[in-house]
């Protein structure tokens, strides 16, 4: 009995309807996204549900996309149903204003450090979280540094321009022209999602 | 789980019953450079607080900007005792991301490096193990074993520790006839070795009483923790991505998964020398595959990918053609497809995964490694709530935990 992606996504589309969008299969492996509001049931469905039973966490994440406004930031998630051996990833999208997201922490235990790791670089509120402090950073800092805003290198230069190489500048890594040394308060990004001390 | 506290003292004191012991950041017996607040209730540990990041080096923030080919050195400099299990894995990123399909040759000379770095691996991890529990002995016997591993890796590409190994599509240069010799020199003499350091300690009655029953974990708790790798399998669940996830043709191979039951340290501990048996397995197989090779495909050691792997140097000197695209792939000026990719492969202690997005630019959009010791290492309040103060070591040592992973 091989559990497929079709079969999943029919489960999770009876279960869940028109909430689940953006079912894709890069390289075989199933993703889909749903509202943020409802991450928890989806996680929740997809580990008490006697046929998915994806209640292996094998890594959660976050990503920064600074030119989709109210969507900027999603959480990714990847499960792995050992049994029938078969991962999938699930994507929740929220905004930077306001980035909270529930926690994964009841269901799985391995979600405690990486959820901090995430809002350690990323600033996303998981709300319901028990411990939720900087890991890896130092406990001073007054930003997240994986976001966009934050360029590595010195704005100036050009010789690592891609438009100098004849690739104009692609729609996803499209930004403003980056000012200056790193603020923690640029206009158009306000950081937010303070911790909970 | 209630702790009894032993200290008992005068009615209405304002001290505390318990003592606040900071071990590490970087204390001898920590091997890496984590630090560990315990409670301690004499010798007991009522609770421990761990704190990483000590050498957090921002590898995914840099990752966004140097081209596929310098990521490679950052991979090194995760798990550092297995640094070409880590290389290969990248390649394998950047290949399935490319669409590269990689010969049968090249699979099996990565094979055979994959598994060498997680014997060096496992061999360090144990005799520390050894170490932390007053047996010296075996960790200085196999480190000329380990010496022997890594000046296999110098004869294929040049470094021994963080090694940089291979390109995409393969490695850089094929395997000399000094690689087989010492390989054959580690076959023949390794297997003796192995039964000896067993020897030493499995059934070494001091080791047994302080390992049997130090930090055990059930296997539904080690799930639940993303436990993976040897760890994950002394708590008696066959997981490995060799098995359940084939990369790098690993399916052609015959071997077994050594599985524990109770996940405590000595459980750990035979895990891993059982899995160092399994790899010389493998490694001869290999070996003996690469030998039953003939003609112009036992010289293959790369793919044919000349989008993405550096032309022969001789050539880059003599011919135009041959320059420009050695300039193009080191600016990292070849299409780079968009797209979203996750490769995991088996690391020394665990599943060690990539989650890569690409975005076409030249360098990944966001990169994420999922690090199998950063993830477990939760787990260790846990593990040593209760137990003794010297369990605590021996409990850090048995995880195999590596600093540079878990802080990437």
């Amino acid at each position: 009995m091989a559990l497929t992606n079709e079969t999943i996504k029919e489960r999770l589309v009876a279960r869940f309807g028109e909430q689940l969008t953006n079912f894709e299969e890069p390289y075989g492996l199933l993703t889909f996204e749903a509202p943020k509001e409802s991450n928890l049931k989806v996680l929740q469905y997809l580990f008490d549900d006697e046929e998915l039973r994806f209640q292996f966490l094998t890594d959660l994440t976050a990503v920064h996309y600074p030119n989709m406004p109210g969507r900027e930031l999603a959480v990714v998630y990847h499960l792995h149903n050992l049994r029938d051996n078969v991962r999938i990833r699930f994507k929740v999208f929220t905004a930077s204003a306001q980035p909270d997201v529930f926690t994964a922490t009841q269901l799985y235990s391995a979600a405690n450090w990486m959820e901090r790791e995430t809002y350690d670089f990323f600033g996303i509120n998981f709300v319901g979280h028990p411990n939720l402090k900087r890991i890896l950073n130092v406990d001073e800092m007054e930003y997240f540094p994986l976001r966009k805003e934050y360029p590595l290198e010195d704005q100036t230069r050009i010789d690592k321009d891609d438009s100098m190489f004849g690739r104009g500048a692609l729609p996803m890594t499209q930004q403003g022209p980056a000012e200056g040394p790193m603020s923690p308060n640029q206009p158009e990004l306000p950081v937010s999602g303070a911790p909970v001390e | 789980m209630s702790v009894e506290h032993h200290v008992k003292l005068p009615e209405g004191s304002i001290e505390k019953t318990t003592t606040t012991l900071n071990l590490g950041p970087t204390h001898p017996a920590t091997h890496g450079v984590f630090q560990n607040i315990l409670e301690l209730d004499g010798e007991r540990i009522v609770s421990a607080e761990q704190t990483v990041g000590y050498i957090h080096r921002a590898f995914e923030k840099l990752a966004e900007r140097r081209p596929l080919y310098q990521i490679t050195t950052l991979t090194d400099r995760l798990n550092y005792c297995s640094s070409p299990i880590n290389n290969m894995g990248w390649h394998l990123t950047c290949e399935k991301l490319l669409g590269v399909k990689t010969p049968k040759r090249v699979d099996y000379l990565r094979v055979i490096i994959m598994e060498l770095s997680r014997i060096s691996d496992h061999l360090i991890c144990n005799s520390v193990v050894g170490v932390d529990s007053g047996a010296f002995t075996g960790f200085l016997y196999v480190m000329q074993y380990r010496e022997l591993i890594y000046e296999i890796y110098e004869e294929v590409c040049g470094s021994r520790l963080t090694t940089n190994m291979g390109r995409i599509g393969g490695f850089e240069r094929n395997f000399n006839s000094a690689v087989w010799e010492k390989l054959d020199k580690f076959l023949a003499e390794y297997p003796k070795v192995l039964k000896e350091f067993e020897n030493l300690f499995t059934r070494n009655r001091i080791f047994m009483e302080r390992t049997i029953g130090a930090g055990p974990i059930s296997a539904e708790r080690a799930l639940n923790y993303g436990f993976t790798g040897p760890n994950l399998r002394a708590a008696g669940v066959d997981y490995d991505v060799r098995v359940h996830t084939p990369y790098s043709s690993y399916e052609d191979f015959q071997f077994e998964i050594p599985v524990g039951s109770t996940g405590d340290c000595y459980d750990r501990f035979l895990v891993r020398n059982g899995e160092m048996w399994q790899s010389l397995s493998i490694i001869e197989q290999a070996y003996r595959k690469i030998q039953d090779m003939k003609g112009a495909e036992a010289e293959i050691y790369h793919a044919d990918a000349p989008l993405y792997y550096l032309p022969p140097k001789a050539d880059v000197y003599t011919k135009m053609e041959a320059l420009i695209w050695h300039f193009k792939i080191v600016m990292g000026e070849t299409e780079i497809p968009p797209g979203e990719v996750y490769q995991c492969v088996e690391g020394g202690n665990g599943e060690v995964g990539y989650y890569l997005i690409s975005d076409g630019g030249r360098t990944p959009y966001r990169l994420h490694f999922r690090r199998p010791c950063f993830i477990y290492y939760q787990a260790y309040s846990e593990l040593t709530k209760g137990a003794m103060l010297s369990d605590a070591i021996i409990v850090m040592s048995s995880l195999n935990l590596i600093a540079g992973e878990m802080d990437a």
